[in-house]
């Protein structure tokens, strides 16, 4: 691929691209809030099964993964966690699955408010500070603290209970106490009235989904994609699940009482070529040097693939911002907020909760993440069922560690990154069960350094900011050496 | 032309360290204060290494500050740097020919992996205290004995007693429990010594073990946890009896490559 012209400017900007993939996510809630309204059924489902069934169907499905990620990043994560475990699960399991089960549970993050006024009781601690006409900081007098911008505060927030809420009498406390419940979509989403669950993409899945199929007393589709230990997926393993999916269609046909649709499952199966494909290409601009974005938005544009990948507003969505940044490097411009020093890969989720704390080490030290292994893990292109199911099979955590390598050293080649910056997830054992191995290869193939930091992609209880400063900057340290090494 | 001097301060979680080095070659003073970041132990660290040089602040050329604690140095430091890199430069110092550093610090446990003097690659424990200074610390109260005396007490052992718990606190009660069985205090004390060095023996093998290996850090002062350690990686390991300011003798090293680039 070939790089800028010139030199690149670094711009502020929210791009055309960056906004239709924002409102494809809010539809997809809304659409799914209106549709339960309507009394029409609204599913949960894990995030790699193949949501082109449901389409076929005209159903409305909820993604946990994403809606726990969105929690979580709305720092709510530890209060719903810990919800989880006070009805009994253990902190040892996936925090996106304690959140998401605190949630079927009918826990809700929600603002504090005065009983008798309905007023909100607004946290002293939250806010920005407050600044004068000419942009200083006031000082309180009597405190010697920075005052708090009143319009940037925040109410205290507590922990509710959606069934005890709704069991209330009709009345202003009801309508109070539902109001105050957080508004970010995340904790609007409805309860479900069915579950998809497809193991592919971890196992801690399996009891996730029967245990909120077991809460709500509602059918439970379940697709099983075991480990795959070989590179191929052999015509065996493609019979077992294509049987699978023959089975999952006769049980929408039963929940929904409609015949199986061809013509628009054929439909979805389009838009989710067309969606992965435009994915990929947004995904291949990180070749570029500089980057024309930070790899970090790749994250946030997650929960477009994960949510909507069978909408053709997805795939159009992604297609303009490939468009967009086509234009960003005919025009110079780089929308990565700061200069690029160094480019790495990213290996796992995120710490969701810490977003602020994962990136400001990374600014400070120019490093741009210009490598994530979603992109080859989402952006699968098939044709037909069989096909269909051999992609399903190819998630991060059911592939073989010859497959797992062979994606990210192939990323980390295109993509010209000088390391790697691995999260060994409190919260994903499998995943980061086999990243030791990887990274020793990575080092051993690509001659890069790695660096390896503790954390947790929903609950923010395992991550610890000043273990990984010391880690990100021994990174850029390594980096360094081996670059004047290669330039000597 | 005047002799550039240049210092270098190691804040850890449990001590402060200084090194005032002279042209990158002679160590002119050295200081340890035993509290380290949160404290007044690095500035005291500073007094005392100045004192003992007999300079004055404004006679140091450059400052580096490394360690945990590195980033309270801010104003007083010219620069920071990670203690990974700066263990890597003491190293190289101290030992020319080293590839593999060990570091065992109060509060991590660090494998570096170098080539040609520069840090290239690294391993770090996690979260856990396990196999770090301060897992000794906790054994060594419990045990009732100094922590400077483990190795020494341990190398009068006569029975194999193994500490299978990695976890600091069950390690503890599996002290507590040998204690009570009436377990001689030496034979629990190679215990202890074996089950760290297995820790950091399986995190050495992630980096890959290439000879030299160094060890420092303050718990390099344990003949027990070193002796421990070669025989479970198979190797000879290097000390030196600056092993507890090799992070500052690397600061004050990095310090005199930029001081040196700024007087030419």
């Amino acid at each position: 691929m070939a790089n800028y012209a010139g030199p690149v400017k670094l711009v502020k900007k929210v791009t055309p691209g960056v906004l239709a993939l924002r409102k494809v996510v809010d539809d997809v809630h809304t659409d799914a809030r209106i549709a339960k309204k309507e009394g029409k059924l609204v599913g949960w489902s894990s995030s790699k099964f193949p949501c082109e069934l449901a389409a076929a169907f005209d159903l409305n499905v909820m993604y946990p993964e994403n809606q726990a990620a969105g929690i979580a990043a709305n720092r709510y994560g530890e209060l719903l966690c810990q919800a989880a475990e006070d009805l009994g699960y253990d902190n040892d399991i996936c925090g996106y699955a304690r959140i998401s089960l605190a949630y079927s549970a009918g826990k809700r993050a929600a603002r504090k408010y005065d009983k008798e006024t309905g007023e909100f009781i607004i946290d002293p601690a939250t806010g920005k500070p407050l600044k004068d006409a000419e942009g200083n900081v006031v000082i309180d007098e009597a405190t010697g603290k920075p005052k708090k911008d009143p319009k940037t505060q925040s109410p205290y927030i507590e922990l509710v209970d959606l069934n005890e809420i709704n069991a209330m009498p009709d009345g202003i406390d009801k309508e109070r106490a539902l109001n105050a419940i957080s508004p970010i979509r995340q904790m609007q989403i409805p309860q479900p009235d069915f579950v998809l669950c497809c193991n592919n993409i971890c196992n801690c899945m399996t009891k996730w989904y029967e245990n909120i199929a077991r809460m709500h007393n509602i059918p439970l589709i379940m697709l099983d994609i075991p480990y795959n230990n070989t590179v191929e997926v052999s015509d065996s393993y493609v019979a077992y699940i294509r049987g699978q999916f023959d089975l999952a269609i006769q049980q929408l046909e039963e929940l929904t009482g409609k015949k199986f649709d061809e013509k628009k499952f054929e439909e979805a199966c389009a838009n989710a070529n067309r969606t992965a494909k435009a994915w990929l290409k947004v995904c291949d601009y990180l070749q570029y040097k500089p980057a024309p974005y930070s790899g970090f938005d790749l994250f946030n544009h997650m929960a477009d693939v994960v949510t909507a990948r069978a909408r053709v507003e997805a795939a159009e969505a992604f297609e303009l911002l490939a468009e967009d940044l086509e234009q960003q490097i005919k025009d110079l411009e780089s929308t990565c907020p700061f200069p690029e020093n160094y480019r790495v890969m990213f290996e796992g989720i995120p710490c969701w909760p810490k977003l602020p704390a994962l990136f400001k080490p990374l600014k400070e030290h120019g490093v741009n993440v210009t490598a994530v292994v979603y992109a080859p893990a989402f952006g699968f292109v098939y044709d037909g069922l069989d096909e269909m199911a051999r992609a399903y099979c190819k998630a991060p955590n059911s592939v073989c560690i010859e497959q797992g390598v062979a994606w990210r050293e192939g990323i980390c080649v295109d993509n010209q990154v000088d390391g790697v910056l691995v999260h060994y997830n409190r919260s994903c054992k499998p995943w980061s069960g086999y990243m030791a191995e990887m990274q020793r290869r990575f080092t051993a193939d690509l001659g890069i350094p790695c660096a390896g930091f503790d954390g947790d992609q929903a609950d923010p209880r395992n991550f610890n900011a000043a273990q990984y400063e010391t880690r990100v900057q021994g990174l850029v340290e390594a980096m360094e050496a081996n670059r004047q090494a290669k330039e000597a | 032309m005047s002799a550039i001097y240049t210092l270098g301060i190691d804040v850890g979680s449990t001590a402060s360290k200084c090194i005032i080095l002279k042209d990158g070659t002679e160590i002119v003073a050295k200081s340890l204060v035993d509290v380290g970041t949160g404290t007044t132990g690095p500035q005291r660290a500073i007094e005392a290494v100045l004192a003992e040089a007999g300079m004055a602040k404004e006679d140091i050329h450059y400052t580096l500050a490394t360690g945990y604690g590195r980033n309270s140095l801010t104003g007083i430091a010219d620069k920071q740097m990670s203690e990974l890199s700066c263990h890597a430069k003491g190293a190289c110092f101290l030992f020319p020919n080293v590839h593999t550093v060990i570091d065992i610090g109060g509060q991590d446990v660090k494998v570096l992996h170098i080539e040609n003097g520069a840090m290239v690659n690294f391993q770090m424990n996690d979260k856990c205290a396990a196999g770090t200074g301060r897992f000794l610390d906790v054994m060594a109260r419990v045990l009732e004995v100094k922590v400077e005396d483990l190795g020494r007490l341990g190398a009068m052992s006569t029975k194999e007693v193994g500490i299978s718990s990695t976890c600091t606190v069950f390690a503890e009660s599996e002290v507590i429990s040998q204690l009570a069985m009436g377990t001689d205090k030496c034979d629990i004390i190679d215990g202890i010594h074996r089950s760290v060095a297995g820790r950091v023996t399986g995190l050495a093998h992630r980096v890959g073990i290439v000879p030299d290996v160094v060890m420092t850090g303050g718990v390099a002062q344990n003949s027990g946890i070193v002796n421990a350690l070669e025989k479970q990686l198979g190797c000879k390991i290097h000390t030196s009896p600056l092993t507890q300011y090799n992070g500052a003798l690397g600061a004050a090293l990095f310090a005199y490559q930029v001081a040196a680039r700024k007087t030419k």
